[in-house]
């Protein structure tokens, strides 16, 4: 069936030819052959993909191996290329978001799936997916403009008087740097929290709700210790579609993260994050080697998002598949 | 026993309202960001916005008619390889699809659909400028329309699907080849769907910025034909809003405030067209 694109198969040899030619007019093989191209094309360009990343990486790879990932220079002048502090920023970045947007996205996701009426929740979603739909580089010059002076001006010298015992929250000022970063990203990968979470708690089958109520627990406690847990793996799945979204994330991370390749433990800092370094440096980088080891990083970061959206589309589909199960 | 009876309602109504608050928070981001984009874009936006060059660097004024036509350009041409590639894919996975085959695509559409803008970007260099040695406009426009095919081509499938079986039945019934049945009676009951995916794939790339620094650049003239480097909204945000200068920011405003019209209204009407039932174009 997958490949059935010669149509003589089960003919015999005598009347082959008129078959084709009756099958070919009728024109069903060719409509096949030809959408078949437009699809096959697809893991073409896919393999293409891989196949560029790899290749244009290869002087990179061969020169620095796997130290590239756990060497802090980054000197293209003197060709030493490590990419620790890219890595520490995007991963420290990452993590922020999620600190911030998993509470909020599950408990909107929660809300709009447990207790507003149906009307209410399809309005607010309808929001949440225009939410989705806004352009990174919107969410990068509210960045600049909003969240920076707000963080400089009043959150971080709160959190440096209340939480400064943290090495977190150390250290000079600047309004740019890991937290601004992560709270940018907080704000743009909320919105996909919350629409695959609220689907997978709206697949869960109501007799789960109704037994924990008729059980005597609070709506809440339902929530919480019944529907919640059995959505437990799609939620999951949500998370790591919006970790894999925060680590690709390149423009909004550029412009407000700082862009200065250091590793520091407190937030404050400005730091360096790998699609930030891509998009920085990628036109002006000069020499073989360069152009080699940015590459690499966008490989780097090709492999950290195929992972994470793989297991994200496991885990959804395990969940999605077993509500619909057990109705 | 009364005093636990009251803790665990005190919970319940806590928690309840704290998820009311995370919810109101989620949605109220929206009306803020849109506010804000209207109150200072508005104000810099002029007829001059819409029909002048950018001005040299000190000089106030201009505007970025050359950004919102290279804008045009991109998606014309990114509609024009990501369209066809969806469209014709979507119908080989729900109409002629194998098991195997049609695995392997729709894995493959899941991945590409899951790869970075910048990793877009880098790929789009290193097949489409560095052959040629210049920055350009097809290239740039090459790379959207690698990001529009995984929207389009799932969407298509989901929405051919949904086209009921007794429909493609009596077409067949009446002797219709299978094409036929896909092209007259498939395809038409399904189109609205199709168009809905199309213009959110539309809407989508119009803001990407990421693939385009290094494909179709930036520039301060018009850009005629397909193979220089032109202006585009989104990378001239970008520019304008990390460099140092008052006027800039304000126009960056004003193409964010553009751009972001564009993209709300399109995601409105698409949505709108289609109402309910979206759930099918998601992940």
């Amino acid at each position: 069936m997958a490949t059935a694109a010669i149509p003589v198969k089960h003919a015999g040899p005598g009347w082959g030819l008129r078959a084709l030619a009756r099958r070919l007019r009728n024109g069903d093989e060719i409509a096949h052959l030809f959408t078949l191209v437009f699809a096959a094309s697809v893991i073409l360009i896919t393999s293409l993909l891989v196949y560029e990343l790899w290749v244009n990486s290869a002087l990179a790879r061969h020169k620095f191996g796997l130290s590239f990932l756990f060497t802090r220079v980054w000197d293209p002048i003197f060709d030493q290329f490590g990419a620790l502090p890219f890595v520490y920023g995007t991963l420290v970045t990452s993590a922020v978001a999620l600190v911030i947007a998993v509470p909020v996205g599950l408990g909107a996701a929660i809300f709009l799936a447990e207790l507003a009426p149906p009307k209410i929740s399809g309005a607010l979603a309808f929001v949440i997916d225009l939410l989705a739909a806004v352009p990174s580089v919107i969410y990068g010059l509210l960045g600049i403009f909003v969240v920076v002076p707000l963080l400089r001006e009043y959150v971080q010298p709160f959190l440096k008087a209340t939480l400064g015992f943290l090495p977190l929250f150390q250290g000079p000022i600047y309004g740019v740097g890991f937290l601004a970063a992560g709270v940018v990203l907080a704000v743009m990968v909320v919105p996909f929290i919350i629409s695959v979470s609220r689907e997978v708690l709206l697949g869960v089958p109501g007799d789960q709700r109704e037994a924990a109520l008729a059980l005597g627990a609070t709506r809440w406690e339902a929530t919480w210790k019944v529907v919640v847990p059995y959505a437990r793996t799609g939620i999951l799945g949500s998370i790591f579609l919006a970790l894999a979204r925060a680590l690709g994330e390149t423009m909004a991370v550029t412009m407000v993260i700082g862009n200065n390749p250091q590793i520091s433990a407190s937030l404050f800092a400005p730091g360096y994050s790998i699609a930030a370094v891509i998009a920085n440096e990628f036109s002006e980088a000069t020499g073989d080697l360069y152009l080699h080891a940015l590459v690499e990083l966008g490989l780097v970061l090709f492999l950290l998002t195929f992972i994470l959206n793989g297991l994200a589309r496991l885990l959804i589909l395990a969940t999605t598949q077993r509500g619909v199960g057990q109705e | 026993m009364n005093y636990r009876m009251e803790w665990r309602k005190a919970v319940n109504a806590v928690m309840l309202t704290l998820t009311g608050v995370c919810a109101l928070l989620a949605v109220s981001v929206l009306f803020f960001i849109l506010g804000y984009l209207v109150w200072h874009g508005g104000r810099a936006l002029n007829w001059e916005f819409f029909t002048q060059l950018p001005k040299p660097v000190g000089e106030a004024g201009g505007g970025m008619a050359n950004a919102i036509l290279g804008s045009a350009k991109l998606l014309l041409v990114a509609a024009l390889v990501g369209v066809p590639i969806g469209f014709f894919g979507g119908i080989y996975l729900a109409e002629f699809g194998g098991r195997t085959f049609a695995f392997l695509v729709r894995y493959t559409t899941d991945l590409l659909n899951g790869v970075p803008s910048i990793v877009i970007g880098i790929f789009a260099y290193s097949a489409l400028v560095l052959p040629f040695r210049h920055f350009s406009t097809l290239a740039g426009a090459i790379a959207l329309g690698l990001m529009m095919i995984p929207i389009t081509l799932r969407s298509t499938e989901e929405f051919l699907r949904l086209v009921p079986r007794a429909l493609r039945e009596g077409a067949l019934a009446l002797g219709a080849s299978k094409w036929k049945t896909i092209l007259t009676v498939v395809v038409p009951a399904a189109y609205r769907g199709v168009l809905t995916a199309v213009l959110l794939a539309m809407a989508r790339v119009a803001g990407e910025t990421a693939p385009l620094l290094f494909t179709a650049f930036n520039n301060r003239f018009w850009s005629p034909g397909w193979s220089q480097p032109t202006a585009s909204l989104p990378v001239m945000i970008y520019t304008y809003a990390i460099a140092p200068y008052e006027d800039w920011h304000r126009q960056a405003w004003a193409a964010g405030l553009v751009l972001l019209g564009l993209v709300l209204i399109t995601n409105m009407v698409a949505r709108g067209v289609l109402a309910r039932g979206m759930s099918a174009q998601r992940s």
